[in-house]
């Protein structure tokens, strides 16, 4: 009869191996699909490393592409960590993207006051939207996951309102999209006739700076205390109210910074397509770091890597690049059973 | 205003409040038997939309209708069976483990989709199910045309109300259901298995969710794209809540949730003004309010959510 026994903390080189692990298996199990679409496994995950890797475009792409899920995997990171299911990111998203269109497209003041005023404008339109679940959660009991899943439906029709109606580009042409910042809060490239831009390095002073929050405040160790054992973090004296609404200001302030990221960096203005489901990516983003900022950017960067080689691994090869969101995905399973491993072992 | 009420005279609507519960009725009930046995199932938007693309694959490729609804409840056991093996014996994070089924079911439906369905300008279609005629019955005002002039799986979805009612209510398989829901030490006291019975009714849950989702493609619509399920798992799943878990009270849901959903689309088409994401975001609001109004009271199963190890309290 084999049991589980819980370790009392999980080695470094576990920790390190699990991500790894899990990476390979679901590579392996998405292989039997592309063979399935009678190509070489090794050609296409070949043809993948070099569509991300292959020329200073392209990293500056994965980059590019990196730099949102550095933000939603955070923001799922801190809220997993309290046992704040919030997959909410992708309306948290769209929510600081139109906000920052909004405000940034009249906003007459100059862009080194702009740009730090816009990236709070749309973090607080984040924490506001997941405010909203986390108090119905605590004031009713209400599950938050249903709440902030049926919430990104109702953030992307209202963005659909918005950019057809009020804040519709008059300019765009084709799909609706919503007027532009100013230029003046264009964030400005990271590597010359690119798209990469600073918001890169936003992404990664913020890993950093939750990264402290969480492992050197009183806050931090009060949001472990209530993903560890809620019920103990509140006979040892935390409210456990307050952690978990300062939990929820924070992921969602995370997830809207990226929308507000992405709007200042790449697009200009919203679109209903802007997101490939950053959102929720960025819970794969976070699982995929064990939760831990650190991992959080190594882990998009992976991410990113699937999706844009896949891309240019599809162009290639004739695989349906939906390949990415099944590789993806596969990653996130394999990886809750990693970590089943690395916090218990196996005895006899 | 008198449009409005107009509208809630016409019996096409009440028409279309059923055949828009079916896919919400086999979603909810199959959630519905997952909780009922502790295990919540948040793959439920994926396997939907599997249930959706593989129904209509097989069909698409020659096979009849209902072994397209057969097979895409095959597929959706096949996910569900996954995500019981995640959660029952290896105890994993439900939440977490629902989502990835989510993520990995859908993207696997639309992978297989692209390389199997040769897609042109439009999406290829099948001929689909067509409303039954029972003759007599369907010339009954009112009534008839509203119950007697449905198509075959909603049929099928009421008769799954009252077998999962009686099942669950009267059998001794039911009362084991529930128990393990409320509490599987005392189901191994008597002598039962609890992991085999959530891996049951996680596999057969999914597969109900799946025929729900071949509903949309089988019936409701004759071809198949991504993103067509939309948030009914999600909507199902706040059902669940708003049922009290309780399948006769689920088919009142689904087919008041229906009927706002019926009202708000011929809304659409007779008010102006009103841009119409207003008219499609009601149904999410709706299941926001609907959770909220009955949280309180709300009996959730005592054991949902908890993983059981033997011999660990």
């Amino acid at each position: 009869m084999m049991r589980l026994e819980r370790r009392s903390h999980v080695p470094l080189h576990l920790a390190i191996i699990a991500p790894l692990a899990a990476i390979l298996t679901a590579l392996l199990l998405a292989a039997g699909l592309i063979a399935a679409a009678d190509v070489n496994p090794l050609t296409a995950y070949g043809e993948m490393v070099n569509g991300a890797f292959g020329s200073r475009l392209s990293i500056a792409e994965m980059l590019t592409r990196a730099t949102p899920l550095v933000f939603t995997g955070l923001a799922a990171a801190v809220a997993f960590r309290a046992r704040l299911w919030n997959i909410g990111g992708e309306g948290q998203f769209f929510v600081g993207a139109l906000i920052t269109a909004w405000i940034g497209h009249s906003l007459e003041v100059p862009g080194w006051i702009g740009v730090p005023i816009l990236m709070f404008a749309g973090m607080a339109a984040g924490a506001a939207l997941l405010a909203g679940p986390a108090f119905l959660r605590l004031r009713f009991g209400v599950d938050e996951v249903v709440t902030t899943l049926l919430l990104n439906f109702i953030v992307i029709l209202f963005v659909g309102l918005m950019i057809e109606g009020p804040m519709r580009d008059p300019l765009a042409f084709g799909w609706p999209s919503s007027v532009p910042v100013d230029g003046d809060y264009r964030l400005p490239d990271l590597i010359p006739r690119t798209r990469l831009h600073i918001g890169l390095l936003v992404a990664i002073a913020a890993a950093g700076a939750v990264w402290l929050i969480l492992a050197r405040t009183v806050f931090g160790a009060e949001t472990r205390a209530a993903g560890l054992n809620a019920s103990a973090a509140a006979f040892a004296g935390i409210s456990l109210p307050q952690t978990i609404m300062g939990v929820a200001l924070l992921s969602g302030a995370l997830a809207g910074l990226a929308g507000s990221v992405e709007v200042m960096g790449v697009t200009a203005g919203v679109t209903t397509t802007m997101s490939p489901g950053f959102g929720y990516a960025g819970i794969v983003v976070a699982m995929l770091a064990a939760l831990h900022p650190a991992g959080v950017v190594a882990a998009a960067v992976f991410v990113a890597t699937v999706f844009v080689g896949a891309d240019a691994m599809s162009r290639a090869t004739g695989v349906p690049s939906f390949i990415a969101d099944v590789i993806v995905a596969l990653c996130l399973l394999t990886m809750i059973v990693a970590l089943l491993f690395t916090t218990y072992r196996v005895r006899r | 205003m008198s449009d409005a009420i107009d509208l809630l005279l016409n019996t096409s609507l009440w028409a279309s409040v059923l055949r828009i519960a079916t896919p919400l009725i086999f979603g909810v009930l199959g959630a519905l038997l997952c909780e009922r046995s502790g295990v919540l199932n948040l793959g439920i938007e994926g396997i939907m939309t599997m249930g959706a693309m593989s129904g209509w694959l097989v069909v698409y490729m020659g096979a009849p209708l209902l072994v397209g609804l057969i097979f895409a409840a095959l597929c959706g056991a096949m996910m569900g069976l996954l995500h019981a093996i995640l959660t029952v014996p290896l105890g994993l994070s439900q939440h977490v483990s629902g989502l990835g089924i989510t993520l990995f079911a859908s993207a696997l439906a639309y992978y297989l989709y692209r390389l199997l369905v040769e897609v042109g300008d439009l999406p290829p279609t099948i001929e689909a199910f067509k409303p039954l005629d029972f003759p007599v019955l369907s010339e009954f005002p009112v009534l008839g045309p509203i119950l007697f002039s449905q198509a075959l799986p909603t049929y099928l979805a009421l008769t799954a109300v009252a077998v999962m009612a009686y099942v669950l209510a009267r059998t001794p398989l039911g009362l084991a259901i529930r128990m393990t829901g409320e509490n599987p030490h005392a189901v191994e006291a008597q002598g039962l298995n609890p992991i085999r019975i959530r891996i049951g009714a996680v596999v057969v849950g999914s597969a109900l969710m799946a025929v729900g989702g071949a509903f949309l493609t089988t019936t409701a619509f004759n071809s198949f794209f991504p993103g067509m399920v939309q948030g009914r798992g999600w909507i199902c799943i706040a059902l669940v809540v708003f049922a009290g878990w309780r399948p006769g009270k689920a088919l009142i849901g689904a087919m008041l949730f229906a009927f706002f959903d019926a009202f708000q689309l011929r809304l659409q088409t007779t008010v102006e003004g009103v841009p119409y994401q207003l008219f499609l975001m009601a149904p999410y609001v709706l299941s926001i309010v609907a959770l909220v109004l009955v949280a309180r009271r709300a009996e959730v199963p005592a054991a949902l959510m908890a993983p059981y190890r033997r011999g660990e309290r």
